[in-house]
């Protein structure tokens, strides 16, 4: 084991795939002479050459398109996009054909691409670089979806997504690119798709943490464990694209409350659709309605205290976690 | 492969396969008005000179990539014409097992790379498919294929752009029908000498007659040959015409019939099959056999594509995802991991509440009530009905 931050090791990742499979290559946005705008790919140029590391024009529907057409006929393409607002620019090449491909080709075509981007807000970046959109991947049959929290986490499922023959949508977080962990040296460790990370183990209430708030999740069970003796079990479903739901119907089912923190927007978003799922799956197990936190409903404002207001922050989760205990008013 | 005019045994090949593009698309056409056929029928009828004239100019290992006007490109490779037609009847034995459809034919075998219905959208593939031949260090060239209206998109400009930066082997062809859908040429391109589109992104133009074969084969040799040498990237402007509408959905109202007979005029076929003759080639009497062989080819793909049986219920959920140590079936809504994910398989009774709703629904609008609206407090509207019925066949699958 080693420390490493998020972003080391998502470029350790990188490194030991290109280094391991020679039909791993990347592309992307100033990842190459530039280092990558957040400097994950930050010496992969110098050490591996223009040929696997390419720095391409801004045309986000071509680079992701070039990877479709690069891995239909044998490469592993990595491809990063600058933020997950630049993936929009994008949706043509990743909805209607990295996911469909495999399926409106009768499985003879297969699709095995990585795109990988970061999403968040924090850094006043505004209403076109910093919102987070993994419900919207999440929605698309055909693709895989990772949102990993840890440098751990990074490290292993962006290994098994490059080994995977699938099109995974690798969605990382700007805030979370210097994060501190503890990350596995061996080159073997993966981390696989739909198998969930309890964080925290807990008996009082479910706390889901998608992406960067399954770290927001921990700190508001700190808070729930110290100040309210509330014990709450945190669960980081790692992927969505597989879901690992098993792990989180049977905390539910332990626990009887649940609150589902995400950093998107609520309509339609993570939180709805795992409640939903909850729901129809778990009533019976229910104490309280399935409390959601989310992020407001609102394109991201460039003021530092409209931004803050606008992202979920461990009081509002501890507030929910209350609510579904009958203690306090709840998050609304 | 040579340019010029071709060797005889040449020339009988590219007219009787011309020929079996006319005869299957033309029955495909009477199949679509028969119900056979659903979705949108795009026919590729007056094109097949740009289309055999084209695809000649290739080597069995080069990649060749087209759009939703697709049926020629899969039979020019090499396609059984029986997996065409069934999978225009949406049957198992079509070449994309009857889940893409006209628009989606495909054959990797064949190195045709497939039909995309989204216009511009094979172009970023096709310079990805360029890239991993440049990779692998191969000669490969990637012929990319696409109509006028697609030179308005942005992939158009920025494939271009990135392919010609990289060096990449494509020949990008546009097939100019003159019409983007509906919009005549002059009236959806500010340029409409498209091969000169490339220009400004660093990739030079060629032209082609599309009506003519010999002409089309020439000019995409040459194409095919300086891309294989130099590794950059040409475009070539094939100019053609569709003389039937854009899908069987198409009145026609943005042309004249008279438009439309000047074209027919200069038919590819009759006129290749007369050079042929005049030149002694061939005689009336093996004229007629080629004509008569492709008709007997298409019936046979006819019969064919009505025995192939339809996808059963049981498929639905195939080729969603390729299945692996990470992926064990199609997540519909509840799957998971381990053991809890099999391959979806229909629960008993699961086929009967598919088109519930929607029947109802039907049912409820003829008998004038007021079926598509829940009573207030309901909670529910139309989308609501579907959705719940889409929720309970996902329970169903876990």
């Amino acid at each position: 084991m080693a420390e490493m931050r998020y972003r080391e090791a998502l470029g350790a990742a990188l490194a030991e795939e290109l280094e391991r499979d020679e039909r791993v290559l990347l592309m992307g946005e100033d990842i190459g002479v530039f280092g990558g705008a957040f400097k994950v790919t930050a010496g992969l140029l110098e050490r591996f050459g223009e040929r696997r590391v390419r720095d391409t024009p801004i045309s986000e529907n071509t680079i992701v398109g070039v990877g479709v057409g690069a891995a239909m006929t044998g490469l592993r393409p990595v491809v990063e996009l600058m933020t997950i607002n630049f993936s929009l620019l994008a949706f043509d090449q990743i909805v209607n054909h990295a996911a469909a491909i495999h399926y409106m080709f009768g499985g003879q075509a297969t699709v095995p691409l990585v795109v990988r981007m970061p999403q968040g807000a924090g850094h006043q970046l505004g209403p076109t670089h910093s919102h987070c959109l993994e419900a919207m991947f999440m929605h698309v049959p055909g693709l895989l979806v990772a949102v990993p929290s840890t440098p751990a986490d990074a490290k292993g499922l962006l290994k098994s997504a490059i080994r995977d023959d699938n099109p995974v949508i690798f969605i990382e977080h700007e805030s979370l690119y210097g994060v501190r962990g503890e990350v596995a040296d061996d080159p073997e460790a993966l981390v696989r798709f739909g198998h969930a990370r309890v964080a925290r183990e807990g008996s009082d209430v479910t706390i889901v943490g998608v992406s960067r708030m399954a770290q927001t999740a921990e700190r508001a069970a700190r808070t729930l464990a110290h100040e309210h003796g509330v014990e709450a079990e945190v669960i980081d479903p790692r992927t969505l694209r597989p879901l690992d739901l098993d792990t989180i119907l049977a905390s539910v089912r332990r626990t009887n409350r649940c609150v589902i923190v995400e950093e998107g927007w609520p309509h339609g978003g993570v939180g709805a659709n795992l409640a939903a799922l909850i729901g129809e799956q778990a009533f019976d197990h229910l104490d309280a309605p399935v409390e959601r936190v989310s992020g407001a409903d609102v394109p991201m404002p460039y003021a530092k205290p409209l931004e803050d207001l606008a992202y979920p922050h461990a009081a509002q989760v501890v507030h929910a976690a209350l609510a579904t205990t009958g203690q306090g008013a709840g998050a609304r | 492969m040579q340019k010029g005019p071709p060797e005889p045994e040449q020339a009988r090949e590219w007219l009787s396969m011309m020929t079996l593009i006319r005869r299957f698309e033309e029955r495909a056409g009477e199949m679509y008005a028969r119900a056979k056929v659903g979705g949108f029928l795009h026919l590729s009828i007056g094109e097949e000179a740009s289309i055999v004239g084209s695809a000649r100019a290739l080597r069995d290992s080069d990649y060749l990539i087209s759009t939703y006007r697709s049926h020629g490109h899969a039979l020019v490779r090499g396609t059984p014409p029986e997996n065409v037609m069934a999978e225009l009847f949406g049957r198992v034995g079509g070449c994309s097992h009857g889940h893409g459809g006209s628009m989606h034919m495909f054959d990797g075998a064949r190195r045709f790379m497939g039909g995309y219905g989204i216009v511009g959208g094979n172009l970023p593939i096709a310079a990805g498919i360029a890239l991993a031949s440049d990779y692998k260090q191969t000669d490969e060239v990637t012929l990319c294929v696409f109509g006028d209206g697609a030179c308005n998109q942005g992939t158009f400009g920025e494939t271009l752009n990135l392919a010609a930066l990289w060096r990449l082997p494509v020949v990008f062809m546009v097939t100019n029908n003159q019409f983007g859908m509906g919009t005549a040429l002059s009236r959806h391109s500010a340029v409409t000498d498209l091969g000169r589109k490339g220009e400004s992104l660093g990739v030079a133009g060629m032209r082609c007659d599309g009506m003519n074969v010999v002409d089309t084969h020439a000019v995409l040799c040459e194409a095919v040959s300086r891309v294989r040498a130099e590794r950059r990237p040409l475009l070539v402007e094939a100019v053609t015409y569709r003389f039937r509408g854009h899908s069987m959905a198409d009145p026609e109202e943005y042309r004249t019939r008279e438009e439309v007979a000047r074209w027919r005029e200069r038919d590819p076929i009759p006129a290749f099959g007369e050079l042929l003759v005049a030149e002694g080639v061939i005689d009336e009497r093996e004229r007629e056999q080629i004509d008569a062989r492709a008709v007997a080819r298409v019936d046979e793909a006819v019969a064919f594509a009505e025995r192939s049986p339809a996808p059963g219920a049981e498929s639905l959920y195939d080729d969603v995802y390729v299945l692996g140590k990470q992926v064990h079936g199609s997540y519909s809504l509840d799957t998971t991991h381990g053991d809890a994910s099999t391959p979806h398989e229909p629960g008993a009774g699961e086929e009967a509440a598919q088109g519930e709703v929607p029947r109802q629904l039907t049912d409820a609008l003829a008998a004038g009530e007021d079926g598509g609206r829940p009573a207030a407090g309901d909670g529910g509207e139309l989308a609501g009905g579907g959705a719940a019925a889409g929720s309970r066949r996902a329970r169903g699958s876990g």
